[in-house]
């Protein structure tokens, strides 16, 4: 084993390292907030609404990432209405298009998770709101979606953790992310094991750290459940 | 227990035979990549087809030997070879110093320089200035990808697993220039409907310091008898007119080269 390439490419690891973070956090934090209306449609009573929230949930969730990324980078190139547009600007990006993908992807897995965390609000707590006379809006920005939100969390840590892994499919595009460094330092040098090793160790400190933050996350906002 | 001492036995017969047909070279097992027209495509039944193809072929048949392809990605293809999935690479790969450090190279079978192509409608030319900010694709850890790498630092640089992936991107308009062999993007893109808008700029590339020798065959160092033996193949197909004959079958000039 010889590891002087990968010490010779730390530089190439730590840029496709920046790429990787940027590529999670800005998707997650899309993901998000599209994912806070899917839910609330997902759960409301206007029938064709919750509709559209479901059939989003399901496509999304029901189909693999690397398909998604591959219909709008390699998919959305092929129609000439699309590069005539004016969002070809976007979809010509590599890096716009995976951001794309991974946004409504993590989006559909957030939006499922709050929808089930929405559901599960003890019936108590709701009833009690009424009762105190609450809007339908107050109840839920100040009993509902709090209570969810707090309830979710762990869930939500695993999704983050998923998106992290999920974002080394931008290094098929030509993006260089972790996974794309590890690519071109193997494929210069012949040394897959090294290569990808070193790439997973980087995996393993992100994921190190998420876990970590959900870990305060939950400390924080989830104190009552402590023992 | 029988079944545990049948099983043994037979386990080292399949051993002992594996080992006597890898010293005698009967049997040799070909990387190719498959992803490389008009050198070396899968067509729509699955099956390899192109100029590397048909010499692999060509060359087993002087070799005496029965001959299995395995296509193979480019990005994994010298690494397989080291972990003995096949015993030879012919794929179009260059002869170069920093390759050889790794693996050992037959003479070369093929040569052809390298170029750029650039949409018809584009007027970019080709100098290190004018290069600047310009997005090039290339086929990942090939001789382009060292090229362009050294010479053009101002370069945006796209790296694709595969030559066809720089194609379709190059067809929807992501990339400003693209360079390869000249001969592969001739047959591969130019030649083809997916890249009727697209031509040839810029001078013929052959410098052997990022261009190498021509393409060889791959080998393992170890197996300094089967790069023999191939190197007296290619000469055989050479002087008989089998080269000739599948070079005639894709090319219009000679693939060998001076």
């Amino acid at each position: 084993m010889d590891f002087s390439p990968i010490i010779e490419n730390l530089p190439l690891y730590f840029k496709g390292l920046w790429l990787t973070i940027e590529l999670l956090v800005l998707s997650i934090i899309f993901g998000f907030v599209l994912a806070l209306p899917v839910a609330l449609a997902a759960v409301c009573n206007i029938g064709w609404l919750r509709g559209l929230a479901k059939g989003f949930i399901y496509v999304w969730r029901g189909t693999p990432l690397i398909i998604q990324m591959f219909m709008i980078y390699h998919g959305m190139a092929q129609f000439d209405f699309v590069r005539d547009s004016f969002l070809w600007a976007f979809f010509r990006e590599a890096y716009w298009c995976a951001l794309f993908a991974f946004a409504l992807n993590t989006a559909a897995y957030t939006a499922e998770m709050l929808r089930g965390a929405i559901e599960q609000t003890s019936r108590g707590e709701i009833e009690a709101g009424k009762a105190a006379g609450m809007s339908t809006f107050t109840l839920y920005s100040r009993i509902i979606l709090p209570s969810a939100f707090r309830r979710a969390i762990p869930a939500y840590g695993n999704e983050v953790i998923f998106m992290l892994h999920g974002t080394a499919l931008a290094g098929v595009i030509t993006l260089i992310d972790l996974f794309g460094a590890a690519k071109i330092v193997n494929s210069k040098h012949f040394i897959p094991f090294e290569s990808f090793i070193a790439a997973g160790m980087f995996y393993l400190v992100l994921t190190f750290a998420v876990v970590w933050l959900f870990k305060k996350l939950e400390g924080h906002w989830l104190k009552h459940l402590k023992h | 227990m029988k079944f545990y001492r049948l099983f043994t036995t037979a386990f080292l017969a399949v051993i002992l035979a594996v080992s006597a047909q890898a010293a005698d070279w009967s049997k040799v097992r070909i990387g190719v990549e498959g992803a490389y027209p008009p050198f070396s495509e899968i067509t729509p039944e699955g099956e390899l087809k192109g100029f590397d193809i048909d010499i692999a072929y060509a060359l087993c048949e002087s070799m005496g030997a029965e001959c299995e392809l395995v296509p193979q990605d480019w990005d994994g293809i010298i690494p397989a070879l080291l972990a003995k999935k096949y015993d030879a690479i012919i794929a179009q790969m260059s002869i170069t110093e920093e390759r050889k450090e790794k693996v050992a190279f037959t003479g070369k079978y093929a040569n052809s320089p390298a170029k750029f192509a650039k949409p018809k409608s584009s007027d970019v030319e080709i100098t290190a200035e004018s290069l600047d900010g310009k997005v090039v694709g290339v086929q990942r850890a090939t001789i382009f990808d060292n090229y362009i790498t050294a010479e053009f630092p101002g370069v945006e640089l796209k790296r694709y697993a595969s030559q066809d992936e720089a194609y379709l991107d190059a067809t929807a308009g992501r990339v400003d220039l693209l360079m390869a062999d000249s001969v592969a993007m001739q047959d591969g893109f130019l030649n083809t409907e997916q890249g009727a808008d697209w031509e040839f700029v810029g001078p013929a590339y052959s410098d052997p310091k990022y261009f190498g020798e021509g393409a060889g065959i791959a080998i393992r160092k170890e197996d300094t008898d089967l790069v023999e033996k191939f190197n007296a193949a290619i000469a055989d197909i050479r002087s008989n007119g089998v080269y000739k004959e599948i070079n005639d079958k894709y090319f219009a000039v000679d693939m060998y080269g001076e």
